[in-house]
C-alpha cells in the first residue's frame, strides 16, 4: 500500500469511527439514574397550585386562579407559564389534567438542536441552555408534545419550557409544582420508583385506573409519567405517537452520511477516469470552443 | 521602497477599477427596478421592525408552526431550484459531457449566489442569530442533528461553489497566474460539491423526520431524504432551462447568435435528463402511495391537493418533457419546466408549512410583510446575479473568448 492509500483508508475508517462514535453517545446514559414525576390524574381537583407555584418560581405569568375561569377552556402552555391544567370531560366526569414538557429519556428536542443548546442532563430533566442557542426553532418542529415555546414578541427571544425545576434539585429540593400540590396528585423521584408506584396503584386498584402508564413506553418513555381512570386519549393525550424514541427516526440518514461522504467522492472519481478524466489532465480545463463545437455536432 | 510603493499603486488602480465596476451599468428606469427597488425598500422597513419588535411583529408563525415562509419557500424550496448547479457541474467535469459546458458558469453563479441568500434568509429568521455561528464554533456542536449538518454543508458547498466560479473573477480582474490555480482545483471542488450536495438536499428532507405526527401521512415517509435528492435533480434542471431562457431575453446583448443554437441543443438534452429523473420520481411516489396503503386517504380535500401536485405537476411535466423530446418542441419544454418547479414548490411547501400540523385550525397563513421580505430576498439576489453577469464572463464562460473580445 503506497502512502496514498494508506492515508486515504486511515481518513476513511477513522472518519467512520468517529462519526458512529458521535451518534451513540445517546444511548449510554444509564436510565435507571433519571427522576421524574409521576402523576396521578384520579386524585386532582384542579386547585392550580402547581400553576401558581411554577410562575412564582421561575418568574412567569402567575394566574389569579379564583377569578381567571381558565378551566373552561383548553389551555396549551405558552412562552408564559410552563405548565396548565385543563379540565377534561370524560365518561367517567371531569378530570384535570397537567401539562408541561415531559423531559423525554431521548427527547427528539436534544436530537434536533444544531448546537447542543437542548440537553437531556444527566440526572434526567431537559433543558435549554440560552448562550448556545440560534432560534432556529428545530426543537419546536421536532418535539412531539410541541413543549419548547418561543417568544415571538421579544427582540431577543428565549425558548420557554419546563425546566423539572432543574435548580431545585441541584439544591436537593422537589420541584416547585411537586411541592405545592395538596393532593399527592404529584410524585418527585426516580422514573424506575415511580413507575413501582404505578403498577402498584393499578394493580391494587384495577378498578379505579386503565391498565396502562402513559409515558412508560411513549416515545420511548418519558420523566413524566401519567395514570388515569379512562383512557388517555380523552384526557387530551396523542396516543399515536408510538413507542420509538424519536432520535431513531434521523438516526438511519446520519449513519449514512459518513458513508456518502466517503463513498461517493471515491465513485465520482471512478467515473471520472472511465469518463477520460486522466487523459485530458485532471485540471477541468476546457476551452469554451468545445462547448460549441460539441453542439453543433448533432 | 521601491517596491512598496509600486504594491500601493497597484492595489491604488485596484480600488479605482472596483469602484468603477460597482457603478450602475445600462439603463436606469427599467421594468424590474421599477418593481423591485419599493419592493426592497418596504422589505427593508419591516426587517427593521422584525428584529426591533420580534419576529411575532411582522409575522403570523405561532407555537404551533414554528416555520414558516420564509423558511419554507426561501430556504427550502430555494436550495432544491439551486440544485442544478451540482447536477450540470457532474454532467460536464466528472461525466465530461461537452455540450453542457457552456451553461457551467452561469448555473454555478446562480447556485452560489441563491445559496448565499438563502442562508442569508436563515439569519433573517433564526430568532438569535448573533449566536449563528455556533455550530461552527467548538463549544457547541450538536453532533446527532440533521440541522447542524446542513449548517455545515451549507457553509462548505457555498465555498466549493465559489471557488467553482472563481476562474471567473479571476478573468474579471485579469489575474492570469491565479486564474490557471483556481482552475486547478476544479475537479477537486466539483466532487466535493457533488457529495455535500446530495447529502444536504435529502437532508433538508431529512429534517423532518422527526415531524412524524406532525406532517399529513400522504407527505410523511421515512424515504422523504431520498424524494428530496431525487426531485432536486429535475428541479435543478427545469431551473435551469427557465433561468437560462429569461436571461438570454434579457441579457440579449450578452450572447452570440451561435449560443442561441447551442442552448436550444441543450434544452433537449436538459429535457430529456428531466423526464427520466420525473418518472423515477413519480415510481418512487407510486411505490409509496402502494405501500402505505395511502389510497384510503385520498378521498378528502387533503387527498385531491395531494393528487394535484403528483399527477398534475409531476407526471403531466413528466410526459411534456419526454414528449417536447421526442418533438423537439421547445415550447413544451418550457411550459413543462415551469410546471416541474411548481410542483417542487408546491411539494417542500407542503411538507414545510403546508401539510404540517395539518389539523391545527385556524391554519397558518403568511402575512403580506412576509411576502414582501421573501420577494425582498429575491430581487435582491436577482440585483446581484445582474451585478455579475454584467461584468464578468459568465454567458461566454472562457477565456478565449474572452480574449478575442479584448
Amino acid at each position: 500500500m503506497d502512502r496514498r492509500g494508506f492515508l486515504k483508508t486511515s481518513i476513511v475508517v477513522g472518519g467512520c469511527a468517529f462519526a458512529s462514535n458521535k451518534l451513540n453517545a445517546q444511548e449510554t446514559r444509564d436510565s435507571e439514574e433519571f427522576v421524574g414525576v409521576l402523576v396521578d390524574t384520579t386524585r386532582c381537583i384542579g386547585c392550580r397550585a402547581c400553576e401558581v407555584a411554577c410562575g412564582e418560581e421561575h418568574d412567569l405569568l402567575v394566574p389569579d386562579v379564583i377569578n381567571d375561569g381558565a378551566l373552561e377552556k383548553h389551555r396549551k402552555t405558552s412562552d408564559k407559564q410552563w405548565m396548565v391544567v385543563n379540565k377534561h370531560a370524560t365518561e367517567k366526569g371531569d378530570v384535570f389534567v397537567k401539562t408541561q414538557c415531559m423531559h423525554c429519556y431521548q427527547a427528539a428536542c436534544t436530537a434536533a438542536c444544531p448546537t447542543a443548546a437542548m440537553n437531556k442532563t444527566k440526572n434526567g430533566p431537559v433543558i435549554w441552555n440560552g448562550s448556545k442557542c440560534i432560534g432556529c426553532r428545530y426543537c419546536m418542529i421536532s418535539c412531539p408534545f410541541e413543549m419548547p415555546k418561543f417568544e415571538y414578541h421579544e427582540w431577543n427571544p428565549k425558548l420557554q419550557k419546563c425546566t423539572m425545576c432543574y435548580e431545585r434539585l441541584e439544591e436537593g429540593q422537589k420541584p416547585a409544582c411537586v411541592n405545592a400540590c395538596p393532593t399527592d396528585t404529584l410524585m418527585f423521584g426516580t422514573r424506575l420508583k415511580n413507575l413501582e408506584i404505578a403498577r402498584h396503584r393499578i394493580y391494587s386498584h384495577p378498578d379505579q385506573y386503565v391498565h396502562h402508564i402513559y409515558g412508560e413506553h411513549e416515545v420511548g418513555g418519558t420523566g413524566y409519567i401519567y395514570l388515569s381512570a379512562v383512557s388517555f386519549d380523552q384526557i387530551g393525550f396523542r396516543t399515536d405517537l408510538g413507542t420509538t424514541p424519536y432520535p431513531e427516526y434521523t438516526k438511519e440518514f446520519l449513519y449514512g452520511v459518513p458513508m456518502v461522504l466517503f463513498g461517493v467522492p471515491a465513485f465520482l472519481l471512478g467515473l471520472n477516469a472511465l469518463a477520460g478524466g486522466s487523459e485530458q489532465g485532471i485540471d477541468g480545463e476546457i476551452e469554451s470552443d468545445t462547448g460549441k463545437g460539441g453542439a453543433s455536432d448533432e | 521602497m521601491n517596491k512598496g510603493i509600486v504594491v500601493i499603486g497597484s492595489f491604488g488602480q485596484f480600488f479605482r477599477f472596483l469602484i468603477q465596476e460597482m457603478k450602475p451599468r445600462g439603463p436606469w428606469l427599467t421594468t424590474f427596478n421599477v418593481i423591485s427597488i419599493p419592493v426592497i425598500l418596504t422589505g427593508l422597513v419591516i426587517l427593521y421592525f422584525r428584529f426591533v419588535y420580534g419576529l411575532g411583529s411582522v409575522t403570523n408563525l405561532t407555537q404551533e408552526t414554528p416555520w414558516g415562509l420564509w423558511k419554507g419557500f426561501n430556504v427550502v424550496v430555494g436550495v432544491a431550484l439551486a440544485g442544478g448547479a451540482y447536477v450540470i457541474t457532474f454532467v460536464v467535469y466528472v461525466m465530461r459531457m461537452e455540450k453542457y459546458h457552456s451553461i457551467v458558469r452561469a448555473t454555478v453563479l446562480s447556485g452560489l449566489l441563491a445559496y448565499t441568500f438563502y442562508a442569508g434568509t436563515l439569519l433573517l429568521e433564526l430568532g438569535r442569530p448573533w449566536f449563528a455561528l455556533n455550530p461552527y464554533i467548538g463549544n457547541s456542536f450538536g453532533f446527532s442533528s440533521v440541522l447542524f449538518l446542513i449548517c455545515w454543508h451549507f457553509l462548505l458547498y457555498m465555498v466549493a461553489e465559489f471557488i467553482e466560479f472563481s476562474p471567473a473573477i479571476a478573468e474579471w480582474l485579469h489575474w492570469e497566474k491565479a486564474r490557471k490555480i483556481l482552475k486547478s482545483l476544479t475537479l477537486g471542488t466539483v466532487i466535493l460539491g457533488i457529495t455535500l450536495s446530495i447529502l444536504h438536499q435529502s437532508g433538508l428532507g431529512a429534517l423532518f423526520l422527526m415531524a412524524k405526527s406532525k406532517i399529513h401521512p400522504l407527505w410523511y415517509s421515512e424515504f422523504i431524504p431520498i424524494l428530496f435528492f431525487v426531485s432536486s435533480i429535475y428541479a435543478g434542471l427545469a431551473m435551469i432551462i427557465v433561468e437560462g431562457t429569461l436571461s438570454r431575453r434579457v441579457f440579449k446583448h450578452l450572447f452570440t447568435p451561435d449560443h442561441r443554437h447551442s442552448f436550444n441543443d441543450i434544452i433537449f438534452g436538459l429535457s430529456k435528463g428531466a423526464a427520466i429523473t420525473m418518472f423515477v420520481y413519480y415510481f418512487l411516489k407510486a411505490l409509496l402511495f402502494i405501500h402505505d396503503k395511502q389510497w384510503t386517504m385520498i378521498n378528502d380535500g387533503w387527498g385531491y391537493w395531494y393528487l394535484l401536485e403528483v399527477l398534475g405537476f409531476v407526471l403531466v411535466p413528466g410526459f411534456m418533457f419526454a414528449f417536447g423530446f421526442r418533438n423537439r418542441s421547445l415550447n413544451i419544454i418550457k411550459t413543462a419546466s415551469v410546471l416541474a418547479l411548481i410542483g417542487i414548490v408546491l411539494n417542500r411547501l407542503n411538507i414545510s408549512v403546508i401539510a404540517f400540523n395539518w389539523y391545527v385550525v385556524p391554519h397558518y397563513f403568511p402575512t403580506w410583510q412576509e411576502f414582501v421580505v421573501a420577494l425582498t430576498v429575491i430581487f435582491a439576489e436577482i440585483w446581484v446575479l445582474r451585478w455579475f453577469v454584467t461584468r464578468m464572463p459568465v454567458f461566454t464562460s472562457g477565456h478565449g473568448t474572452q480574449r478575442a473580445g479584448n
